[in-house]
Parts: C-alpha cells; structure tokens; sequence
C-alpha cells in the first residue's frame, strides 16, 4: 500500500491560503472520560481547491470541520480563514463572520420543512440583513442555477426528493457567496447516481478562484471530484494526496487512495 | 427572520393548536372565573350601588356588612339631621318579608321602605309605573326578575305569567297592590326586591322596638362627606360610611368570612396551571424539535439576540391568539347568559389586564426554557446526524 503520509502537504500553486491549521487539538470531556477528537492537524486549503476530508468514523473530521467553520472552539493550535482567527474574536464576531463568509452543506440536509426551498436558500440573505423579498427572488435564481423549475421554488422541503432537498442545501450554502463552504457528508443520504450530480453541481457553481470547499465524506464514489483528499485517523491527518480523475488530468504525484 | 420564526411556529400545526388550546382555555377559565367572582362580590354591594343619591349611609356600630342589619332607634334620624354639614337625611328599611304566592307556598322578598315624604333610595330604573305611585294605598313596586321569575303567577298551562301593574300579593300576611315594576342591579341573595313606604314597611315587618335600618344622609354642598361621616360617629355614636367605604366593608366581609375567594381562586390557579403545563410543555417541545433548525440558523450566522427574539415573537403571538380567544370565548359565554339567566358575570377592564398578566406570564416561563436551551446549543450540533 502506498504510503499517504507526505510533507510538506501538497497543494495547488499561486493561490491564496483559506484554510490554514497548525498543530490543532480539541478534547471532549475532563477527567477520565476526556476525549482527545483531535491531536495535532496540520491542514492548508487553498481558494480553488476542493478539499476531501476522509477516514473512518470518530477519526475527528466533523471536528476538525467545526473547528473551521468556527461552530467549535478548538483547544490549542492555530486555526485561521481567510487571516481571522476565530480565537482572536468575540462570540457575537465569530458568528457574523459565519453568516459573511462560510457556506454549509449538512448530511441531513438540515432544510427547515416549515419554509419553502426558496425560503430557506433565501435564510443566509436575511441573517445578513437583506430584506425577506429580494432575497427571496436572489434565492429564486439560484434554486434556477441548481435545477430548480417555477413548481419546485414553492414545495416544502419534505415533499423533495433526496436529491432535490440537496441541491436546495446546496444553493443555501452558496446563495450570499460565502468564500468558504463546508460540507458534512453530502452525498452519504444519496443514491450513487443523484450524489455524483450533486458533486458535479458543486464543482461547477461552488468552485470559484477566491473560495474554498472542504467536504467531509466516506463516499470513495465522489473521490474523483476532489482536488486534494486529505486522510484522518485518531485526531491527525496521516496523509494528503491528489486523486486521479476521470474529467481532470492528475498531477504527476497523485497516489490513489484506498476508499 | 420573524416571518421565518412565524412560519415555523405556524408549520407545525399540531404544536401550534396544542398550544393556543392550552393558552384559550388558561385564558377563558382566568377571565371567566374572576369575572364570575367578581359579578357575585358586586352583587353583594348590589344595594349600595342602587341607591345612588345619599353619600352618607349611618348604621349600628356593629354592622358588618350591608346585610348586617342592626336596628336604630326611630329617632336617631332627627339625631342626625342636626349634625353640622348634613344637608338632609332620611329613614330606610330593608328586610326580608315573606309574600304568599297564588299556589299557597311562601316567596322570601327583599323589602325596602323608602321614606314616606322623599321616596328616597328608590329603584334607579323605573318599567312601568311611577315611583310617586308609592304613595298610593297599599302600593309596592317589585324587580323585574323577581316580577318574572319567583313571583310569577302559574298560568293555566303551566306557564308563568309574569306580575304586572294591578295585580296583588300577600306580603306577611297584608294584601300590596302592585304600582310599578322597576330594574335593579341583581342581589346576592337572588330573592325578589320589593319597595314601599318606609311607614308601610314597618307595618309589615314583625314587630320589633327597633325597625330603622339606615340613615340615609347627603352633605351639604362643599363638605366633605368624609368629614361629615366623622362628624356624625363623634355626635351619634353610630357609624357613618361613605358609599365606596360602605361597599369596601361589605366587600371585604364577603372575602373574609365566605369561602368563595379561596373557591374562585382555585379555579383560576387550575387555569394557570393547565396553561403552564400544557402550552408550555408543547413549546418547549416545539424548541426541541426545531433544535436542529436553530443550531442551523446560528451555524449560519444568527446571533443570540435574534434567536432570542424570535423565540419570544413566537410565545408573544400564540399568547396573544390563545388570549384573545380565551377573553373572547369568556365574553361570549357571560354576554350569552347574562342576558337569559341570573348568572354574575362583571368583567371590568382590570380583569382583562390581569388575565393578560397571566398569559403573558406562562407564555414568558414557556419561552424562558426554549430560550435557555437555544442559547446554550452549541451551533456545531448541526453536523451531527
């Protein structure tokens, strides 16, 4: 098997740093029943890259994605995106900055069932201050770039298939143009078929030269859509490496990854 | 995010309904309680309200209440009469004579003779017939309920035939003409109200040494009744009540000495506590239920201030739903049967601030526990399955 250790941790040249990690920890819990998720990641995501996050279950890679996202305080380290460092703000600060600048994809979807699609693409509009109606038709025309039609833009959540309910998460993630979008297994309540296309949507529409995408999954089905995968196992990244694709050529120092 | 707070409150029907149930039937059961209590308590003063013109009432120093008759000596009128800053006074009976009715059973009547020159302390609302008509051999005027109700004549299909101007009673054994019918503020004891000459009504009542039951005074112009009553209990030795003193003593007797506040007050305390339990419980669950979709809100950038905010926007509109209702459905109920039967319901404007007080109360303690967990829930909740 081939080694995915490797240091430095390679990534794509001449582009800005979002995403940058050294030496973070996080520990649940005190005492005896204290958990060390993670122990030390060391993690660099650039604007233009799509970041796979993977390893087996409990590794600490919704931790670490918390830690990025700013939804959990990490114990030590360095942890900044895009130069702020959540450590550095106020709770109220690191919120806002959340609602500015980072986009999220849930596993679960996480779409409230009470609101329609465009209502809830239309959520990240209002918390950062716009009022209901415009961002109401700035949500309309992004449930348009993911597919959407007119019958659709009015259905509750829960009257959506899978595959629907994903790509109106997917235009909630990107509705107020976040430079950071973090998804948390996106594909894993998907059928094959339906979770490649919303990869390709993601590639397509979220990929942009001044924002980055981490995404969390065990799918080795979407491992091709990733520019770099990054593996974890008990708290730490053992390795970084950039998978062979069938739509984009691989770079000479690519190793394929075990799923 | 109000109108997203809304829809989410309004999405979930079940909850929703759940919980302005709960909050209509806090509401209806507080707002319709106290009014009743408080109907009943203003019938216990029913009298003192009635007679509107004195502003002094003198009794026995022993009276308790407006019912607490003890009996003054005749003269005690004059007595009072010459108090400085009494611009008039007048003798006032009141007492409970029994009238025979046509089927031979006996009708307990709230009597009042009113002085015979004055006709003092009269019904405030005369149906048919004068109050002057008083003065006519034998004559009483009787309520309207009573005149419909306990003192109906039986008709010959076993209707009742309400009294009428003309027709006759046996009042303790002495045959009254019926002069008048008047409409007066429902009584306590729910008994017919018959009024007649003070001389009239001493003859009828049992004998007794005593049979004065008030003094009824007036102030003179620019004194103070207050100062007035003081004056008299310093001259007389009786006791001398402004009207809104009268009514307090009365009042306070009532909630003393019955056992109705701590009956009412229990009724109300179910209401609330139905309400809390109920509606807050559903809201705390609707909370729980939409953890999820407020951790997500909070990942997505709403700060505390906000979920807050829309936490208490949606205990403020089901409070307000569940309290309209309730005040609605209680005014209903009381404007329904006020009008048909002799039910006490009084609902002042104060017992809708206190019932809105209430809801306000459970809706607020509902909210509190939401609020509590909201603000407590980690936003990284949002990545766990």
């Amino acid at each position: 098997m081939p080694s995915l250790m490797s240091d430095p941790i390679p990534s794509p040249p001449a582009q800005k740093i979002a995403v940058s990690c050294k030496g973070v920890t996080k520990t649940f819990g005190t005492g005896a029943a204290a958990f060390q998720a993670l122990r030390g990641v060391d993690l660099e995501v650039r604007t233009g890259e799509l970041l796979m996050l993977v390893g087996p279950s409990g590794c600490g890679k919704t931790t670490l994605i918390s830690v990025i996202a700013g939804v959990l305080r990490r114990d030590g380290g360095t942890c900044s995106v895009f130069d702020h460092d959540y450590q550095t703000m106020t709770e109220q600060e690191t919120t806002r900055f959340r609602g500015e600048h980072i986009g999220f994809v849930f596993q679960a979807f996480n779409l409230i069932p009470t609101l329609t699609a465009a209502e809830n693409v239309s959520a990240p509009l209002v918390i950062k201050g716009m009022k209901r109606k415009p961002a109401v038709l700035e949500a309309i025309e992004m449930l348009r770039k993911v597919g959407f039609d007119e019958r659709m833009l009015q259905t509750s959540p829960q009257d959506l298939s899978g595959g629907q309910q994903q790509r109106v998460a997917i235009a909630r993630a990107l509705v107020h143009q976040p430079n950071l979008i973090v998804c948390d297994e996106p594909t894993s309540a998907l059928d094959s078929e339906t979770g490649h296309k919303v990869m390709e949507l993601m590639r397509e529409l979220a990929l942009a030269s001044n924002r980055a995408l981490i995404v969390v999954t065990h799918d080795a089905r979407i491992y091709e859509f990733a520019d770099r995968i990054a593996r974890m196992e008990d708290g730490r990244i053992t390795g970084v490496e950039t998978p062979k694709k069938a739509d984009t050529s691989a770079s000479e120092n690519s190793t394929p990854l075990k799923p | 995010m109000y109108y997203y707070a809304l829809k989410m409150l309004i999405g979930d029907r079940a909850k929703y309904i759940g919980i302005i149930i709960g909050l209509t039937f806090a509401s209806l059961l507080i707002t319709q309680q106290s009014a009743i209590f408080v109907g009943i308590m203003s019938r216990t003063f029913s009298f003192l309200t009635d007679v509107g013109l004195p502003d002094i009432w003198v009794v026995d120093p022993q009276v308790q209440y407006i019912d607490d008759i003890k009996p003054l000596r005749d003269t005690e009128v004059t007595h009072i009469r010459g108090v400085t800053g009494v611009a008039w006074a007048v003798p006032l009976y009141k007492g409970s004579l029994p009238a025979r009715l046509d089927n031979g059973t006996f009708q307990t009547c709230i009597t009042i003779g009113l002085d015979d020159e004055t006709l003092i302390g009269g019904p405030p609302h005369m149906i048919s017939g004068k109050l002057s008509d008083l003065r006519r051999n034998d004559g009483v005027i009787v309520d309207d309920v009573g005149a419909k109700g306990k003192l109906a004549r039986q008709g010959p299909n076993g209707t009742r035939i309400p009294l009428k101007v003309g027709d006759t009673l046996e009042l303790n054994d002495h045959r009254v003409f019926v002069v008048g019918i008047c409409k007066i503020t429902e009584t306590f004891q729910a008994n017919p109200v018959i009024y007649t000459t003070y001389s009239r009504a001493t003859l009828f009542a049992p004998q007794q040494r005593k049979l004065l039951s008030f003094v009824i005074a007036k102030a003179a112009a620019g004194e103070d009744p207050e100062v007035v009553c003081n004056r008299i209990r310093q001259v007389t030795g009786l006791m001398a009540y402004t009207p809104a003193r009268f009514k307090k003593l009365t009042f306070i007797y009532y909630l003393k000495y019955t056992g109705m506040p701590i009956n009412f007050l229990t009724a109300v305390a179910l209401g609330f506590i139905v309400g809390i339990t109920i509606s807050g419980q559903t809201f705390y669950n609707f909370t729980l239920d939409n953890l999820r979709y407020f951790g997500t809100l909070k990942a997505m950038g709403t700060t505390n201030s906000t979920l807050l905010k829309m936490i208490l926007l949606q205990a403020l509109i089901v409070g307000a739903i569940g309290y309209g209702l309730g005040v609605g459905l209680a005014s209903g109920w009381g404007a329904l049967l006020s009008g048909r039967t002799q039910i006490a319901f009084l609902l002042p404007w104060q017992l809708l601030l206190i019932t809105a007080v209430a809801v306000l109360f459970i809706c607020l303690s509902a909210a509190a526990l939401s609020i509590r967990k909201v603000m407590k829930l980690e936003p990284a909740v949002v990545f766990r399955s």
